[in-house]
C-alpha cells in the first residue's frame, strides 16, 4: 500500500464516470470510480457483460469521453486527448487487423505513423515478430493466418510501439480452450519480458485469476472488489464476488456467541459452524458465511474434533470430474452445498446419492462476507 | 438442370443480341447513309471512324463530360456514402431519403426542372450545365454503393488505426479508403456509364452543345452512319475490358 502511494501510477482514474443516453433515459455505464494501476502490473477488469469494464477500458484508450472525472497516464492528465495522441495501445477483441496489409505492414503501422526511420522499423518489427513467435509470417495477409497467429500479430502491432500501457479487450475470447490456455501463459511471459503495464478486460474468472497481479471485479458500473487473485478468491468482499469467482457455499445464520474472535453458529444437534470474525461483531448478529467447496471434507463418520465446523447432510448428486469429484449435498442447516473432493487417494466415490454424510472444515476456511 | 441451361442461354442471347447487331453492322460495307441491310464485310469504317467531324466532336464532349462526372461524383459520392454509413447526424435520415428519391425520380421530370433552374439562374446552357446535371443524378449511385460497403466495415479497424497514432485523415487514407476502394471504383464506373449515354437530362440541359447520344438521336432521321456502330462497339469493348480486368484482379487477390 505504501508502495502504491510513493510510486507514480501508470494509469489513474479519478472520479471517472460515463453516462449514456438511450431512448431518453440516462444509463450509468460506469459510476464514479477511482482506480490506480501500478507500473508494470498485470491488471484485470473482470465482470459479466454489461458491467462497464469495456467502457472503462475505452475511456483509458480515448475512444470514449468520460462524462466526468480525470484520466491520467503516468501522472499526465489525458482527459479529452484523442486516441491517436495517447501513448497506450489496444488489442481488440476482433483483433482488428488491417485486411489489406501483410502481417509485417500491420505491425509496422504504428511506427510509420510516428515517422520512425525505415531501418529502425525493420529492426523493431522483426524483433517483435520474434517475441510473439511469428518469424517467417511477415508477408502473409491476416486471412492467411490462423486465429492464434492473428492474435499474435495484434499483440505485436500494439507492443512494437512500446506503449506506456497495453489494453487488452477479451483478446482470447475467440480461441479454443487449448490455445487459450497456451496464450494465457504466453501473454504472461511476454508481459514479464518487456515489463509493460497490461490492463486486461475479461469475463472469464479463471483467466483473470491465472494471469493477473491484481483484479478489479466489476458489476453494474462499479468496482465490487479490488485485490490480488488470492484475496479475491479467498476473501470475496461481497456475495456477488463470492458467486462470480469460482463456486461458493453461502450460509445465512445468526451468531450464537463469540470466543476469542471466533463466532459460533449452531444449527441442528451436533451441527456447528465456527467463523473467525473481526472485532465489532456481536452475538445475535446475522452473518453471511462463505466457504469454498474444496475446503470442505466429506466424512461417513461424525467428526470428533470440537475445533472444526460440522454439518450433517444427505448426498443428492455425485459428478466425477477426473481430477476431483463434485458432490452436491442437502444440509439440514439450509441450502444445498457443493463439495469438491480431490481424487488424490480414493479411486472410488466417498458416498453415493442418498447417503448420509458429515461435512467438516477448519474455522479459518470459512469467513463472513461484508463485515 | 437442362431447363436452367436453356434459360441461362436465352437470357444471355436476349441481353447481347442488340449489341451483336450493333457490332456486326459496324463491319457492313454499306454504300449509302442507310445502314440497315447487310452488304458484305469491310473494315473501312474503322479506318474512317473519325471522318465525321461533328460526330467526333460530339463524342469528345461526351467523353469529357463523362470523365469529369465520374471524378466529381466519385469524390462527392464517396464522402456522402462514408458519412451516411459511418455516422448518424442531424439530417442523415433526410439525406438517405433524397439519395433514393433522385435515383428513382423520372429523368424527364429531373431534366425539365433542371432546365427551369438553369434558365431562371440565367446560366448559359452547355457542357458545364450538362456536367452539373450528370453529377447530380449519378452522385446518389456512388453514395449508395459506398455506403453499403462502409456498413460492412468493422468499426474497430478505424479505431485500431487511431489507436496506433493515425489522425482522422491518415486513418481514411491508409485504412478506410483502401478497404472501400472497390466500391468507389464500381460507383465511379457506373457514374461514367450513366453519363456517357444519357439522353433525356442531357437534351434539356445541353443548349446548342451536342453530345454523342444527342448527335445519334438527331442523325436517326437521316440514317445512322456506320461510324456510330464503330464508336458504340469501341465503347462497349472498353467496358468489357474493364469488367474482365476488375474480375481478374479480384480473383488474383482472393487466390490464397
Amino acid at each position: 500500500m505504501n508502495n502504491a502511494m510513493t510510486e507514480q501510477a501508470a494509469i489513474e482514474l479519478a472520479g471517472v464516470h460515463k453516462d449514456f443516453v438511450s431512448h431518453g433515459e440516462t444509463v450509468h455505464a460506469v459510476c464514479p470510480t477511482d482506480l490506480a494501476v501500478r507500473p508494470g502490473e498485470f491488471f484485470s477488469l473482470l465482470g459479466p457483460s454489461g458491467c462497464g469494464k469495456t467502457t472503462m477500458m475505452r475511456m483509458i484508450a480515448g475512444f470514449e469521453e468520460p462524462t466526468g472525472g480525470t484520466v491520467r497516464l503516468d501522472g499526465t492528465d489525458v482527459t479529452g486527448v484523442s486516441a491517436h495522441h495517447r501513448d497506450v495501445n489496444m488489442v481488440f477483441q476482433s483483433y482488428a487487423l488491417f485486411p489489406h496489409l501483410t502481417a509485417y505492414q500491420n505491425v509496422a503501422f504504428g511506427l510509420q505513423r510516428r515517422k520512425v526511420a525505415r531501418s529502425e522499423i525493420r529492426r523493431r518489427v522483426g524483433e517483435m515478430l520474434e517475441i510473439v513467435s511469428l518469424n517467417g509470417m511477415q508477408r502473409r495477409s491476416p486471412r492467411e493466418l490462423s486465429g492464434g497467429q492473428q492474435q499474435r500479430v495484434a499483440l505485436a502491432r500494439a507492443l512494437v510501439n512500446r506503449p506506456r500501457a497495453l489494453l487488452l479487450d477479451e483478446p482470447l475470447g475467440a480461441l479454443d480452450l487449448k490455445l487459450r490456455q497456451q496464450m494465457q501463459l504466453e501473454l504472461k511471459r511476454i508481459q514479464r519480458e518487456i515489463g509493460i503495464t497490461f490492463v486486461y478486460v475479461t469475463h472469464d474468472q479463471g483467466e483473470a485469476l491465472t494471469m493477473s497481479d491484481r483484479i478489479a471485479v466489476m458489476r453494474d458500473g462499479r468496482i465490487e472488489q479490488l485485490g490480488t487473485p488470492r484475496e479475491i478468491y479467498e476473501r470475496p468482499a461481497t456475495r456477488f464476488v463470492a458467486g462470480f469467482i469460482g463456486t461458493s457455499n453461502l450460509l445465512d445464520a445468526a451468531v450464537q456467541r463469540i470466543d476469542d474472535g471466533i463466532a459460533l453458529v449452531t444449527f441442528g444437534p451436533g451441527e456447528r459452524v465456527l467463523v473467525p470474525v473481526p472485532a465489532g461483531v456481536t452475538a445475535g448478529q446475522d452473518l453471511e458465511i462463505s466457504v469454498r467447496p474444496e475446503k470442505i471434507g466429506l466424512r461417513r463418520e461424525e467428526p470428533t474434533d470440537p475445533g472444526c465446523s460440522v454439518l450433517s447432510a444427505v448426498v443428492t448428486d455425485v459428478v466425477y470430474h477426473g481430477t476431483s469429484t463434485n458432490y452436491t449435498v442437502k444440509t439440514t442447516a439450509g441450502p444445498d452445498l457443493v463439495v469438491f473432493d480431490q481424487n488424490a487417494f480414493s479411486a472410488e466415490d466417498l458416498a453415493g446419492p442418498g447417503d448420509h454424510v458429515f461435512l467438516t472444515w477448519a474455522p479459518q476456511h470459512s469467513y463472513p462476507i461484508g463485515v | 438442370m437442362r431447363m436452367l441451361r436453356v434459360y441461362t442461354w436465352a437470357v444471355i442471347a436476349w441481353l447481347t443480341l442488340p449489341v451483336l447487331v450493333m457490332i456486326v453492322f459496324g463491319f457492313n460495307d454499306t454504300p449509302g447513309r442507310y445502314n440497315q441491310t447487310w452488304d458484305g464485310f469491310t473494315l473501312k469504317w474503322y479506318g474512317r471512324v473519325f471522318a465525321l467531324d461533328d460526330l467526333t466532336q460530339a463524342l469528345v464532349v461526351s467523353l469529357v463530360v463523362a470523365l469529369v462526372t465520374m471524378l466529381l461524383a466519385g469524390a462527392l459520392g464517396t464522402g456522402i456514402g462514408y458519412a451516411l454509413g459511418r455516422f448518424r447526424f442531424r439530417g442523415s435520415g433526410a439525406l438517405n431519403l433524397v439519395m433514393f428519391a433522385t435515383m428513382s425520380s423520372p429523368e424527364l421530370v429531373m431534366g425539365a426542372s433542371l432546365l427551369t433552374l438553369f434558365v431562371s439562374l440565367d446560366a448559359g446552357l452547355g457542357a458545364v450545365t450538362i456536367t452539373i446535371a450528370h453529377v447530380m443524378f449519378s452522385i446518389s449511385f456512388v453514395a449508395v454503393i459506398v455506403r453499403a460497403r462502409v456498413l460492412t466495415l468493422d468499426r474497430s479497424l478505424e479505431e485500431a488505426a487511431a489507436d496506433l497514432g493515425a489522425g482522422p485523415w491518415t486513418t481514411f487514407r491508409t485504412v478506410t479508403f483502401p478497404l472501400i476502394r472497390p466500391a468507389v471504383g464500381s460507383g465511379m464506373l457506373l457514374a461514367f456509364a450513366l453519363s456517357i449515354d444519357d439522353f433525356v437530362v442531357t437534351n434539356f440541359t445541353a443548349g446548342t452543345t451536342t453530345t454523342f447520344p444527342l448527335w445519334i438521336w438527331g442523325a436517326t432521321r437521316l440514317g445512322l452512319p456506320p461510324q456510330v456502330n464503330v464508336m458504340g462497339t469501341l465503347i462497349f469493348a472498353a467496358g468489357v475490358v474493364i469488367a474482365i480486368a476488375t474480375s481478374m484482379r479480384s480473383r488474383l487477390r482472393h487466390r490464397v
